[in-house]
């Protein structure tokens, strides 16, 4: 099959950024998108220009790493799907492709499609872990944890830190993402003592770094390769409230407080 | 010129071994803890949980990564599990039949004081990770899940659906950003490592790119560990990450690290075959799988064409059920890789290009139910389908063996100190663990022991009992690593010509997989010794490195990683060469036991080939780390 490819192409965070349009020619229905990518920068190297610089890494849908808006699609037409998974024979031969970054005031283009998504990591840094300094934990099983319980932690956990969650929200809210992790840490015993901490502290973060609110379009869970659902963003927002109602002041106390 | 390999292992006892090395080494105080800095290479398993325990610890750590965020560690991959000795399930497991597991399945190359120590802290890990909220498998009742994989005959891995390695890495991700927010550990993600800083003979530092602004760095500090992962990649398709490369550890080695056992690499028997020429990289499809799925190909060559459901029982080979009746197609990765190869070299693959077999789940469905197969393998399954565009519910899989881990690292102590003082290695990086073969869920559990419970004390001896001089950044040894790194981007930048990497790196691992895979010949490794210093040549004659250093230029990133894999490369032919015997995963064709069997030859071979970098254009010095088995009898690896 032969493509069209619209392309957004930018030298760095501070230049201005254009799209430019390839031909992707002769492409195997059994590649897959970054595969294709891969087949066109090679000839652009050849042809002395410069490839197009995209995140990726482990190629299996796990990392995380890659994600383009495809047709203006976040990871592309297939739902449950990253953008490394995607294969060409879900294109029409003849097809135009349109290639975009994550768009996100939060996730600032470095290069062509790669974005900085550092506030992901800050977001964490702010509550998304249990308090388990190494050494100090007891027998795993002496904990029972219902299997619905892990079950639905097991499905919040699943998040890969992709962004395609807030490349596809008309807000570009980071709120499924954040949502995910304390779904996951509060549906377990071990999260239930920092819970209501950790929700405050992680959607304020969240603010911080400049998302858009959450007014529950749910574009983000159709856009999710995961399939995370926003039964977690719910949840998220009961946390929070509660957090809000009950929190108390830490104190900055004596000795090892 | 040799190196003078000391392994350290404490006098004693098997099993009071660590017990007793952990009351011995020296400690740091806990006040004085945080006057030493830590340099970390790597946030996988290993990586990411010794950056956190370490800060935990009161030691500043500073962690590098290649990617965007510490999370994307290729530990993220693993799928089906993680071992420990728990014997939750009551079925004869103990730590001793972990350790001898685990040194039967390396083929009986690896250290006992090293494998004991493993299963010993493997209780551990559960327990903390658990702690940490990894979200295990449960049964109704609220314990933790197992299930079996290859190479034992007890149910003792835990697993989080078929993601376990995600989870696992999320839990010491979390607990790394923890320490991040509290300022114990600086993270450098989009960081580069490029070279080792040896100052007086100890490891003082690293040099970084930051693959963003394309700047060179020095970052100094009094200890330096290395959690990079192996390098699989070196045959260009392998399972592994495509940033995934050996550069650390090989400028470890060129800097005097020794590299042990470099051919000892481990072929999965279960991946998904290649598609075509574009093929980018391989997917892995659990080793879980063989928990219920039955491999087999069509008795005769005229049935391979056939749609397999086609095929009647009576015509279906499940070779691994007749040639290993105790293990069937649970036998250990070595042997199950090495049979596909058999029977496809016989004529009797499947799918295109006749190189793949059948995993066949149609009687698990017809014994559990599809919803029970759904629960156990659903990603799987859907992965394989999106690849594929073939149904594993309805049509049985296709799989063939490919590159997926190397046993092979640099050489390290009981200490995991390599023979550089003060240069750690941990995780896929060193050689330690897994002898000539890893058993399947062994890796989680070695990136975390060697994260969580190890180097975090280990480092203490080597600081508590060494009296280190501050290094300025204008010494001597510091800028010449510097000006080294420089010099090299800048020759990749300007040779200018008609290749590009890809296409290089295409060609290596071409030759690699032929004559360095899964069968290997004196013929065979020799050919290789002659393309390989050739297209090395040609590479560094004719490689087209577009744009410049000072931006993020991914194809210079890449140009480098080849760079030292056409090095690597060789050092794994010229290991080949010189192990004249066959054991684990690797495979010389001259030594087979009458029924195709790895045939060991321990007299002469029971020993470390620790390797030693004496020059460009000089053949390296094997040193010889003997193993001595006190505790476990060599035998015959039989799994029939």
């Amino acid at each position: 099959m032969n493509l069209t490819l619209n392309v957004w192409r930018q030298a760095n965070a501070d230049a201005p950024g254009r799209m430019e349009r390839y031909d992707a020619r002769d492409v195997s229905p059994d590649m897959s998108f970054l595969e294709m990518l891969d087949v066109v920068n090679e000839k652009l190297v050849e042809a002395g220009q410069e490839p197009i610089a995209f995140d990726h890494d482990c190629r299996e849908g796990i990392c995380g790493m890659c994600g383009v808006m495809i047709n203006g699609v976040a990871h592309g037409p297939v739902p449950g799907t990253a953008t490394c998974q995607l294969h060409m024979r879900n294109f029409e031969d003849g097809a135009s492709i349109t290639i975009e970054p994550w768009r996100s005031r939060a996730f600032p283009v470095v290069k062509d499609l790669v974005v900085n998504r550092s506030a992901f990591d800050r977001i964490i840094a702010a509550g998304g872990f249990i308090t388990a300094p190494t050494g100090g934990a007891r027998d795993a099983n002496s904990i029972l944890v219902a299997k619905t319980d892990a079950d639905e932690a097991m499905d919040a956990a699943a998040c890969i830190g992709c962004g395609a969650c807030v490349a596809a929200c008309p807000n570009g809210s980071a709120s499924l993402f954040t949502a995910a992790k304390i779904s996951h840490l509060g549906l377990l015993p071990q999260g239930q003592p920092e819970r209501y901490r950790r929700a405050e502290r992680m959607v304020a973060q969240m603010d911080e770094e400049g998302f858009g609110h959450c007014t529950l379009y749910g574009e983000c869970q159709e856009a999710c390769p995961k399939a995370i659902s926003i039964d977690t963003i719910a949840r998220m927002n009961r946390d929070y409230l509660v957090a809000s109602a009950t929190g108390k002041e830490e104190k900055v106390l004596g000795g090892t407080g | 010129m040799t190196i003078d390999l000391k392994a350290k292992v404490p006098s004693g006892p098997l099993d009071k071994k660590w017990e007793k090395h952990r009351f011995e080494m020296k400690l740091v105080n806990p006040a004085n803890k945080r006057k030493y800095t830590v340099i970390m290479v790597g946030s996988g398993l290993a990586g990411g949980a010794a950056a956190a325990s370490m800060s935990e610890l009161g030691y500043h750590v500073k962690c590098f990564c290649y990617q965007d965020s510490p999370r994307r560690a290729h530990s993220i991959a693993a799928q089906g599990g993680i071992n420990a000795a728990k014997n939750y399930q009551n079925d004869g497991d103990s730590i001793y039949r972990l350790f001898y597991d685990t040194i039967k399945g390396g083929d009986f190359r690896s250290r006992e004081a090293n494998v004991y120590r493993l299963a010993e802290v493997s209780v551990n890990i559960i327990d903390q990770c658990t702690a940490q909220g990894v979200p295990f498998a449960r049964e109704y009742g609220g314990l933790l899940a197992n299930r079996s994989f290859g190479g034992a005959q007890v149910s003792r891995t835990f697993y989080a659906r078929g993601q376990t390695g995600q989870q696992l890495l999320l839990g010491c991700y979390q607990a790394l950003e923890k320490e991040i927010a509290r300022g114990g550990v600086t993270m450098y993600s989009r960081h580069e490592m490029l070279d080792l800083i040896v100052v007086g003979g100890r490891a003082r530092g690293i040099v970084v790119r930051d693959m963003v602004t394309g700047e060179i760095e020095t970052h100094l500090a009094d200890v330096v560990v290395l959690g990079t992962g192996g390098y699989g990649n070196v045959f260009y398709l392998s399972t592994n990450a495509k940033g995934c490369n050996v550069t650390a550890i090989w400028r470890a080695y060129k800097r005097g690290a020794a590299f042990a056992n470099p051919c000892f690499t481990q072929i999965h028997p279960t991946c998904i075959p290649v598609a075509g020429e574009h093929q980018s990289k391989l997917t892995l499809m659990s080793e879980s799988l063989r928990n219920d799925g039955r491999v087999w190909v069509p008795k005769k060559k005229e049935d391979c064409e056939k749609p397999p459901n086609e095929i009647p029982e009576s015509d279906r080979d499940y070779y691994l059920e007749r040639k290993y009746p105790s293990f069937g197609n649970l036998s250990p990765r070595d042997i199950a890789s090495r049979a596909a190869k058999e029977v496809c070299d016989e004529g009797r693959g499947v799918g295109p290009g006749g190189r793949g077999v059948y995993l066949d789940f149609a009687d698990a469905i017809k014994r559990l139910g599809k919803d029970k197969i759904r629960e156990r393998y659903g990603n799987l399954f859907e992965m394989y389908e999106r690849i594929t565009d073939e149904n594993p519910y309805e049509v049985p899989m296709r799989i063939y063996p490919a590159v997926h881990y190397t046993m092979g690292g640099l050489w390290v102590d009981y200490n995991l100190m390599s023979n550089i003082p003060g240069l750690h290695v941990i995780g896929e990086a060193n050689f330690s663990d897994h002898g000539a073969n890893r058993l399947g869920a062994s890796a989680l559990m070695q990136g975390l022991a060697d994260g969580y419970f190890i180097i975090p004390l280990t480092i203490g001896d080597y600081l508590g009992s060494t009296k280190l001089e501050p290094v300025s950044a204008d010494n001597a040894e510091v800028r010449a690593a510097e000006d080294a790194v420089r010099a090299r981007m800048e020759r990749l930048l300007t040779i200018k010509g008609s290749r590009t990497v890809t296409s290089f790196h295409r060609e290596l691992g071409k030759v690699m997989w032929e004559y360095c895979g899964m069968a290997r010949s004196a013929e065979g490794l020799k050919k290789a010794l002659e393309i390989i210093p050739k297209l090395r040549a040609e590479f560094w004659r004719d490689v087209r490195v577009p744009g410049t250093g000072a931006e993020l230029n991914q194809s210079l990133e890449h140009a480098g990683r080849v760079a030292d894999f056409m090095e690597l490369a060789e050092l794994m032919c010229v290991d080949a060469l010189q192990r004249e015997e066959s054991c684990g995963g690797h495979f010389r064709v001259e030594y087979q036991t009458p029924d195709g069997e790895a045939l060991r030859r321990d007299a002469e071979f029971a020993y470390v080939a620790a390797w030693q970098f004496a020059g460009d254009g000089k053949p390296a010095v094997l040193n010889k780390e003997p193993l001595v088995f006190e505790n476990v009898g060599l035998s015959q690896r039989s799994y029939k």
